[in-house]
């Protein structure tokens, strides 16, 4: 390339001369001419947006963002935060995992397909459960996938699925999309103190149940003490006990698979990404019986032709680019290059890491919650129950004036219903929960 | 050579790497900690290594993979574009890592930033208003085809089928069967194209929509678009834009003015978000005026105050993510699309139409539907595109996407995108035309110079070892 870049692309290399070249080998004056669109719909007029140069935008986009105020966050809800090792930014961000893509020539991607089955692994070791899938967009989404399997697996019809009534609504909203297509109903079971009302989830339980939706730990961060009893209702009627976790409870937590869980699934991104506005990592595990109707991609082991071990993505007769409508889902973009950073993240904390990091999390909502009951004007925790990572608190004020007035001393909370607040501490806040506890002195 | 990994081979005669656990792996017991015993799992098993061994074993992954800076990847349908290195920059801020519980006076800046990529991907799209919940492209149709569900139903008419010309992509009629609708499947004219007349016979009362992905998984522009949108109009659906192949169109052409009513954008694959082994990606998606109100449910907008807020749409759908979708893809998105502006966008696809078209003289291989656009789609003739493809490994380059579309025989679908020069170019012509030369011998032994060599896919999925446990399971 002797003369220069084209102006006004910056991601193009061609030169004048190049597109001179090129043109005439494909016999065009103009490269508008290849374009075979009818003029009634061919675009003549502005975009009406202005190019920038990197520079100029990226101080553009730092202060848009820096319109957002700077709080301390305590909160969680299904969204939550471990501190993420340098490593795993500088290692994931290596050119050849980010821009590469779906492992379909797998000679040449050995080394995502490792990875990525040392994710299933990690997660095969977590819930106890045999078969990991390398990952589904969200917690919630992969809800959605775990109630249309559960449909799917069932050897008698079964158009009911039973979730608590404390659940997130982001998964509450999610699952009744899912549900729509299959005509499954989404009904309720009651809870207890915040833990599985275990008679009232034998009452709302029959024989026309697909699914038995369970948390641990839920919603309200209570650790749930009748996971096995959940498991128990669910066999005696040929229906699924899918269990909602993440990566850092299992560490600690009662064992999915000892519990009689079918399927795990979950958010994992507070491994190896954090607070993302949302932006998750979803896991679906489940047993080996339903291996052919798991959604999404899964990696296997197997041999080249030189015998060594080699990975590749398997039994894609499950999905849509080959099973069109009888695919088990439509998925097929997923959360990969977050599940990379799972892993990452999981493998420096190593077991003993993983289980400190655990149980620092019953601890720390533990004295938060002792510290703020201390208060005047708030009960904490709100619910008799051991805690992970946070907790309900009661206030005599209004909760959402509570959390405004919170947010004026720059600390973000959650308020849950009039007199409930939700606080969420992790390693990542824990530094300022004097700060939090003086704060919420001062606004009871 | 672009990119050569035979010497991986010398190392060791079973494996390439071993996986963490191989090298050192820790039980725990699970005991004496905070919580009763019969709450607690018992032991935990996982890799235990220092963090400078861990980095060598994931730099080493790293070199065992093949990404679009190692050279051309001209997957068809993928868009594998180069990622600007900013966009990931601005994705890390820390501005950027906020909890999605946040007060929207307390997010301004990301809700500013939601509101703008909408109005932009509408700009684009000639859409009236885009939600940016959908985390990935066929979550994006999964949206799509609810909202069109919804809009029946509130017209208290419902519809059961819809309509998907053989040529597309999986995913829609994987989309359409799990929202519960039959599918129709419509047969592609002998041009390449949807057929009119068999897109009439095929319409009827219970028609909720048509899925049409423009250009089309050939690479052809449907000329006729104009009246197979009326077609579905005048039966009461709606018709809906598969945005996989936007890159063709940017600033040219926008689906809104050829009659479509809903569509998706990838934002992974038009707008460079990079595809980071297969996601995450986004899927946002468009709709005219009329569906606003079926919109994902919250929905950001600017309010006349100049903030911006986030709001329930009148008769959403709901939910189709747990928050907001994957928003630092939306971050990147708009980094991409205001780097380039309105008249580089254009010049994107001009320059994406032309590498395509460019490539394609290049080639001695039949390309037997045009004119197409930003992709074309190559037959191998006698030899099996999928081992065709592993042939082109050996000349260091990424192989086109292969065995689809079917109306091709031996498909070798090619996009080389925009990005790419024309040295490059010719390099990969070069790599396409010495494998046409090459005996079925030895495109059946390829490839040798990638890390692995050829790897039997029957026995993964015939032996399931899908985790390191089932690996040590096998050798007991």
């Amino acid at each position: 390339m002797s003369d220069t870049t084209e102006p006004g692309n910056p991601f193009t290399p061609h030169t004048p001369s190049d597109v001179e070249q090129m043109l005439d080998a494909v016999d065009a004056d103009d490269a508008t001419d290849l374009f075979d669109i009818p003029s009634a719909v061919r675009f003549d007029g502005e975009l009406g947006i202005d190019a920038r140069g990197e520079q100029e935008l990226k101080r553009e986009i730092t202060e848009t963002l820096a319109q957002n105020d700077e709080l301390v966050e305590f909160m969680g809800r299904g969204h939550f935060a471990h501190y993420v090792p340098s490593m795993v930014d500088e290692l994931s961000m290596r050119s050849e995992f980010v821009t590469s893509y779906t492992q379909y020539q797998p000679e040449i991607a050995q080394g995502f397909l490792q990875a990525l089955f040392e994710f299933q692994s990690m997660l095969v070791e977590l819930t106890g459960l045999e078969i990991a899938n390398c990952s589904i967009y969200d917690a919630a989404t992969a809800l959605g996938e775990a109630a249309t399997l559960a449909q799917r697996v069932r050897s008698t019809s079964g158009d009911r699925v039973l979730v608590p009534e404390l659940l997130h609504e982001g998964k509450r909203g999610v699952l009744e999309n899912y549900a729509d297509g299959p005509d499954l109903v989404v009904d309720t079971y009651p809870m207890d103190d915040a833990n599985v009302d275990v008679d009232g989830l034998e009452a709302a339980i029959d024989d026309d149940v697909a699914m038995v939706y369970a948390e641990n730990p839920t919603v309200r961060g209570t650790v749930e003490e009748n996971a096995s009893a959940v498991g128990d209702l669910a066999d005696e009627h040929d229906a699924l006990f899918v269990l909602g976790s993440d990566p850092v409870a299992m560490s600690l937590l009662q064992r999915p698979a000892d519990v009689g869980a079918d399927v795990v699934v979950g958010e994992a991104a507070m491994l190896g990404l954090g607070t993302a506005y949302g932006m998750g990592t979803g896991i679906f595990a489940t047993r080996e019986d339903y291996l052919r109707q798991v959604p999404g991609r899964l990696v296997g082991a197997s041999e080249d032709d030189d015998g060594r071990r080699a990975y590749t993505l398997t039994l894609q007769t499950r999905e849509q680019h080959i099973r069109r409508e009888r695919a088990t889902s439509n998925i097929c973009t997923n959360q990969a290059w977050l599940a990379l950073r799972v892993a990452m993240h999981a493998a420096h904390l190593g077991a003993d890491g993983m289980v400190d990091l655990a149980e620092r999390m019953v601890e720390l909502p533990t004295e938060l919650a002792a510290d703020l009951d201390a208060l005047d004007g708030i009960e904490a925790p709100v619910h008799d129950r051991h805690h992970f990572r946070e907790f309900a608190a009661r206030t005599d004020r209004s909760a959402a004036d509570v959390a405004a007035d919170l947010e004026s001393e720059g600390f973000a909370v959650h308020a849950i219903d009039d007199h409930l607040l939700q606080v969420c501490v992790t390693d990542v806040n824990e530094h300022a929960t004097d700060d939090l506890v003086a704060a919420m002195e001062a606004v009871l | 050579m672009i990119y050569d990994q035979a010497s991986y081979r010398d190392d060791s005669d079973e494996l390439y790497e071993p996986l963490l656990v191989e090298k050192a792996s820790k039980e725990v017991a699970v005991e004496d900690g905070p919580l009763p015993d019969d709450l607690t799992r018992d032991t935990l098993e996982m890799p235990e290594l220092s963090e400078p061994e861990l980095a060598r074993h994931y730099t080493r992954l790293s070199q065992m993979n093949y990404g679009v800076e190692n050279g051309p990847f001209p997957l068809g349908s993928c868009t594998m574009k180069y990622n600007p290195k900013y966009i990931d920059q601005v994705a890390g801020l820390d501005d950027a890592a906020v909890h999605p519980d946040r007060s929207e006076g307390s997010v301004q800046g990301v809700l500013d930033v939601m509101a703008t990529v909408q109005d932009y991907l509408a700009s684009i799209g000639g859409m009236d208003e885009v939600t940016l919940q959908p985390p990935a492209g066929a979550a994006g149709e999964f949206t799509g085809i609810a909202i069109a569900r919804a809009y029946h139903r509130a017209n208290d008419d419902e519809r059961s089928e819809v309509i998907i010309p053989d040529s597309a992509h999986g995913t829609n009629f994987a989309t359409a069967a799990m929202a519960g609708f039959d599918v129709v499947e419509l047969p592609s004219g002998e041009d390449g194209r949807v057929h009119l007349e068999a897109l009439e016979e095929a319409v009827c009362d219970d028609t909720a929509a048509l899925m049409l992905t423009n250009p089309n998984t050939l690479g052809l522009f449907e000329r006729d678009i104009e009246q197979i949108a009326d077609v579905v109009h005048d039966a009461g659906g709606l018709v809906y834009y598969d945005g996989a192949n936007l890159n063709a169109l940017l600033g040219q052409a926008r689906p809104g003015d050829m009659g479509f009513d809903i569509m998706h954008f990838n934002l992974h694959k038009t707008f460079a978000v990079p595809h980071g082994g297969g996601g995450p990606g986004a899927g946002p998606v468009g709709v005219v005026e009329d569906l606003a109100e079926f919109l994902p449910d919250p929905h950001a907008r600017e309010t006349d105050d100049g903030d911006y807020e986030l709001y329930e749409p009148a008769q959403s759908i709901g939910k189709v993510h747990g928050y907001h979708g994957n928003w630092l893809n939306s971050l990147r998105g708009f980094a991409y699309i205001a780097r380039l502006g309105g008249d580089g966008l254009a010049d994107t696809s001009e320059k994406a139409v032309l590498n395509a078209n460019y490539l394609a003289t290049q080639v001695d291989l039949e390309i037997p539907y045009g004119p197409f656009h930003h992709e074309f789609v190559a037959s191998a003739g006698d030899l099996d595109a999928a081992d065709f493809a592993k042939r082109m490994l050996d000349y260091g380059v990424h192989p086109p996407t292969t065995k689809w579309p079917e109306l091709v025989p031996e498909a070798l679908m090619t996009e080389p995108t925009e990005t790419e020069s024309i040295e490059t170019l010719d390099a990969l012509a070069t790599a396409f035309d010495n494998v046409l030369a090459e005996d079925e011998a030895t495109l059946a032994s390829a490839p040798n110079r990638t890390t692995a060599g050829h790897i039997d896919q029957a026995s993964a999925a015939r032996n399931p070892r899908l985790s390191w446990h089932a690996l040590e399971d096998g050798e007991e």
